[in-house]
């Protein structure tokens, strides 16, 4: 049995606090007015002066988004962008607005990034584990404990992350700016989904769902025994429907929350690529809470084996997202469509960085260090090529979010840190309190035995 | 592989009361034995189609594609759509035998061997539709990149119909080694069985002297592992390619991000179909309805039901934000309202009954239980997964960008006559393939019987011990008495003793016992069993003793006094 220990407690508390502390300070300390932007402008200006070769570079980006590539002033920029910056040109006469309205919104892209990053850890182990039901497999029952405990972060995590896309409002998505939509034909002609009304009855399905899945799953779970199988046959059944209901909201959540931002914008692949960085992630994550327990001595019945196998799925996702990015960035590319390549300009000319760096944590790392077989069963090589997982998958995140919100005008502070340390702090505290409540090996699922037989 | 403990919950994989011998005559009986007359009938029926198929073919190459029914707007069609349709196909062997290997499912045993077969007669036939609309195949060697000397341009490295060539050849060898690899045990299984000379030659070249030896095991464990780890990014590649060749060039300035995972369900999915359609025919007519098991069907179709499942959600993707782009051209493409009212309305409903509702019924455990609706439904979706590739090409291609070249497609004869002849020249290759192959994997089959086996897992319920249950009476005799016999003869082993001497293991030494002639190691096995173990014993056997000694062994009757067993065993003490 395990109890969250009270330095662990304390460490999540004061990570929390510490989090609302620059979190507050952060959504405080936005520009309110025009002459607020031009001041930091100036500071930067002048800030960059001393650095030569680069200033004039950088100013250019800052006043207006050039396409390098096609050398074209604005052109290549979101088609969103492009178009608020010529109404903020025609109704305010003036480009510091979309400059001010992007600082404004960098503290809510910079919160997003990181409630989505734990919660969608939440989500993932939640569909690994019902994947593990649906498809009886005999390795995973031992882990089940465990995927419970971090799905315990679930509730908490969805509500906030649904709080959060709903009360950004314009500062997310421009469709929900009614004098853009009335000077917008095909804006207009998405109303029918793009509507805030419908938009929160969706987000609230979403919430739902999950969120009984996860109730009900656990509820029969912890219900099993040797004599009655009706609580494993159940979460069989009820495993199953979530896995479908799953894969149409994964779907539509991601077109709402993230593709929705740059609503011109569109690609079929969008919201499967949400999911392999939302199953790598997860997967991760069992691996670490598994390696840590392992090494309290608490789950004596997890060996090596099933380690290996944890090992196996991070390597294989990280390929499969690898997969994925590289299916969706060679089909725009090669096509070269200016409406649709808005998204990769943006994020290679201005994030290139971490737009390429994410690919050596996401690909590169996993599949060097997770290659050989023996790696897989010594706790130090995963957790190293957990931390760069995850670290890799938290930039993608950000990449999808701040690119789309804030443009040009990103950057990692204080905000972001606390952002994180916030939402990692709240992880900790309840995925620790989620394993203390039962003992940790799942003694009446059926497979139970199989399970701990296991070996490979 | 994984303990041999299983759960009780789940059902036996091998089904009747098999033993390991049972499992080795079952599987080579097919290849063994002779063919019955369904087999020549539907040998001779896909030989004539076969035949047809290829007189089209002659008539395309000696004419020109013209023959085709292509035309200026649709300039690929029916060709394309039956490569695609073969390529997806030949998806479900691979994945049974790589993926399947790698997630350790116990149940792609029985299936992997005909499986992986599907996937490289699938592929043979794809591979003859690119070659034939060359238009001069003689010169096909023109897509490698080879110098300008040779003839040709260098290639264009830009094209994913280049790619291709390089996938496809790539996942035709690593399934073919694959396949090969798997075959080796079973193929010294049927060579050891063989009793036509020239069978067994042709056995003994096809296994590469496999010996059995724990040596070969471990490198053949070895290198299907390897394999698998190859062949599995190759099952994704494949066809993602094959995506591309739509998803960057079907009409200019439309494409779609989701098609290469949604290609490679797809193409698992029609795989699979068709693999039902094979094994379902194949277990009844092969008697292999133990090793193939309704649990084995129902395995299958809950991947249907899955990959499906993907394809369908790609279906709803594709719709939805087609109509989401807010783009115009969106309505042209082949899943959209456009193309559901549109001239091609029933392509498009083809598509979405076959690959959508039908396989649907599946998710009620009792359908996808009966053999017969599942054999039903795997026709309907290889029907649908052909209208699929059907509808991504021509109805995207009957309505571009110029509606002045807007046009319909429609096959001639030939084209027809040429997909008909590639489905019998592979149902020709898969039938052939039944009886001269070893359909099954036994070597793999046996080594799961202990813990998936029907018999073992009810031994094992029962509580019972399973030691000596995996003999067989037709291969293996007892080399020593029965308990029963030594109860029967106990008076007589007790004359017997008495007269030669016990023998007293603390002080004596056992003797060679074959060194006397007459002597042969089951005689051996038998006098060490009534107790005589040194040639001081047998030297004090007489006339009486070898009676008594032949009456309990109950045979070699005057053997023992003829060979003068007691003189020999003296002349070996004073050696």
């Amino acid at each position: 049995m395990y109890k969250l220990s009270g330095k662990l407690k304390l460490f999540s508390i004061v990570l929390m606090v510490l989090g609302l502390v620059g979190l507050t300070y952060g959504f405080l300390n936005t520009p309110k007015t025009v002459d607020d932007v031009k001041e930091i402008l100036a500071a930067q200006n002048s800030h960059h002066e001393g650095e030569s070769a680069l200033s004039e570079n950088d100013e250019t980006h800052k006043e207006a988004f050039v396409d390098q590539a096609r050398g074209e002033e604005g052109y290549a920029a979101a088609a969103m962008e492009q178009h608020e910056a010529q109404m903020d040109q025609e109704h305010h006469g003036n480009h510091l607005e979309h400059v001010l309205h992007q600082l404004q919104t960098k503290p809510w892209s910079a919160t997003l990034v990181s409630a989505f990053f734990f919660f969608m850890i939440a989500l993932g182990a939640l569909v690994f584990y019902a994947i593990q039901y649906a498809a009886q497999a005999g390795w995973s029952p031992v882990l089940f404990r465990v995927m419970e405990g971090i799905t315990s972060y679930l509730l908490p995590g969805s509500i906030i992350v649904v709080l959060l896309v709903i009360l950004a409002g314009t500062h997310f998505y421009p469709w929900q700016n009614h004098e853009l939509v009335a000077e917008d034909k095909i804006l207009q002609g998405k109303s029918g989904f793009l509507n805030f009304p419908f938009f929160v009855i969706r987000a609230i399905v979403y919430l739902l769902g999950w969120n009984l899945y996860r109730y009900f799953s656990r509820k029969n779970s912890l219900n099993e025994s040797a004599t009655d199988l009706n609580p494993y046959r159940k979460n069989f059944k009820i495993s199953v429907f979530f896995l479908i209901f799953f894969i149409i909201t994964e779907s539509l959540m991601s077109w709402d929350w993230f593709m929705s931002m740059t609503p011109h914008w569109y690609s079929t692949l969008f919201a499967w690529y949400v999911f392999a960085s939302m199953f790598v992630s997860a997967i991760t994550v069992i691996a670490l809470v598994t390696i840590y327990l392992k090494s309290k001595g608490l789950v004596s019945f997890i060996n090596d084996s099933h380690l290996h196998d944890l090992g196996k799925f991070m390597f294989a996702f990280s390929i499969f997202w690898t997969y994925l990015w590289f299916d969706q960035f060679m089909l725009i590319w090669y096509a070269n469509m200016p409406e649709e390549v808005v998204y990769f300009v943006m994020r290679i000319q201005e994030y290139n960085l971490l737009f390429f760096g994410m690919l050596v944590l996401n690909f590169v790392f996993p599949i060097l260090i997770l290659m050989n077989s023996d790696f897989k069963r010594v706790p130090w090589f995963i957790v190293i090529a957990g931390i760069a997982i995850l670290v890799g998958h938290y930039i993608d995140i950000y990449l999808l979010v701040m690119p789309s919100t804030v443009g040009v005008n990103y950057s990692f502070g204080i905000t972001e840190i606390a952002s994180i340390a916030f939402f990692l702090g709240l992880f900790i505290y309840v995925v620790g309190t989620g394993l203390s409540k039962v003992n940790l090996r799942p003694e009446g699922n059926p497979f139970i035995k199989e399970s701990e037989h296991y070996h490979y | 592989m994984s303990s041999h403990y299983e759960a009780p919950i789940r059902e036996p994989l091998v089904t009747g009361e098999k033993s390991y011998h049972d499992i080795s005559v079952d599987v080579g009986a097919p290849v063994l034995g002779k063919a019955n007359k369904s087999w020549w009938i539907v040998f001779s029926i896909a030989l004539v189609a076969f035949l047809w198929g290829l007189g089209c073919i002659i008539y395309t190459i000696s004419t020109g594609i013209g023959v085709w029914g292509l035309n200026k707007t649709i300039g690929w069609a029916w060709d394309i759509t039956n490569f695609v349709w073969w390529v997806g196909i030949g998806h479900a062997g691979t994945l049974i035998s790589a993926v399947l290997l790698l997630f350790r499912q116990k149940w792609r045993m029985a299936v992997n061997r005909s499986a992986e077969a599907m996937t490289i007669f699938a592929v043979v036939q794809a591979g003859l539709f690119p070659i034939i609309h060359m238009g001069r195949p003689w010169l096909a060697y023109w897509v490698l990149p080879i110098p300008n000397q040779f003839g040709s341009l260098w290639v264009n490295f830009n094209s994913p119909l280049l790619w291709d060539v390089f996938a496809i050849s790539t996942y035709l060898s690593v399934s073919l080694v694959f396949w090969w690899t798997g075959l080796l045990p079973d193929f010294a299984m049927i060579r050891d069985r063989a009793v036509k000379p020239f069978q067994k030659k042709i056995y003994t070249l096809l296994s590469f002297g496999w010996s059995g030896r724990a040596k070969d095991w471990q490198r053949f464990e070895e290198v299907s592992l390897v394999l698998a780890g190859l062949a599995t990014p190759l099952v994704l590649s494949v066809h993602t390619i094959v995506s591309f060749d739509f998803a960057t060039s079907v009409v200019p300035g439309w494409h779609s991000t989701i098609f290469p995972p949604y290609f490679v369900a797809g193409a698992i999915f029609s795989g699979f179909a068709m693999v039902q359609t094979l094994l379902i025919v194949m277990r009844k007519v092969s008697n292999l309805e133990d090793y193939i098991t309704l649990l084995h069907i129902e395995y299958m179709n809950k991947v249907i039901i899955l990959t499906g499942g993907i394809v369908s959600i790609a279906y709803i993707t594709e719709y939805f934000i087609g109509w989401y782009s807010g783009s115009s051209y969106e309505n042209y493409t082949y899943l959209s309202y456009g193309a559901a009212t549109g001239p091609y309305w029933w392509a498009f409903w083809a598509l979405i009954t076959c690959n959508f509702i039908v396989p649907l019924t599946l998710w009620v455990k009792k359908w996808r239980r009966n053999i017969m609706w599942t054999f039903v439904v795997a026709l309907v979706i290889n029907i649908g997964m052909w209208f699929e590739r059907f509808n991504i090409i021509v109805v995207d291609l009957s309505k571009g960008r110029t509606p002045s070249g807007w046009t319909m497609f429609s096959p001639t004869f030939v084209d027809i006559g040429i997909f008909m002849g590639t489905i019998g020249f592979f149902f020709v290759l898969f039938l052939l393939y039944a009886r001269t192959f070893p359909v099954i994997a036994q070597a793999e089959v046996k080594t799961i019987l202990k813990s998936s086996g029907e018999r073992y897992k009810r031994l094992r319920e029962a509580g019972k011990s399973l030691e000596g249950t995996a003999t067989d009476k037709r291969t293996s005799q007892k080399d020593s008495f029965d308990a029963i016999e030594h109860e029967k003869h106990s008076g007589e082993i007790m004359l017997l003793l008495e007269n030669v001497g016990e023998f007293d293991p603390t002080t004596q030494k056992k003797d060679h016992l074959q060194e006397i002639n007459g002597i042969g190691p089951k005689t051996e096995l038998h006098l060490n069993d009534i107790g005589i173990y040194s040639y001081q014993q047998i030297s004090k056997m007489t006339k009486r003793e070898y009676d008594l000694f032949d009456s309990i062994s109950g045979s070699l009757r005057g053997r023992a006094e003829r060979d003068d067993w007691a003189g020999q065993a003296k002349k070996l003490i004073n050696k």
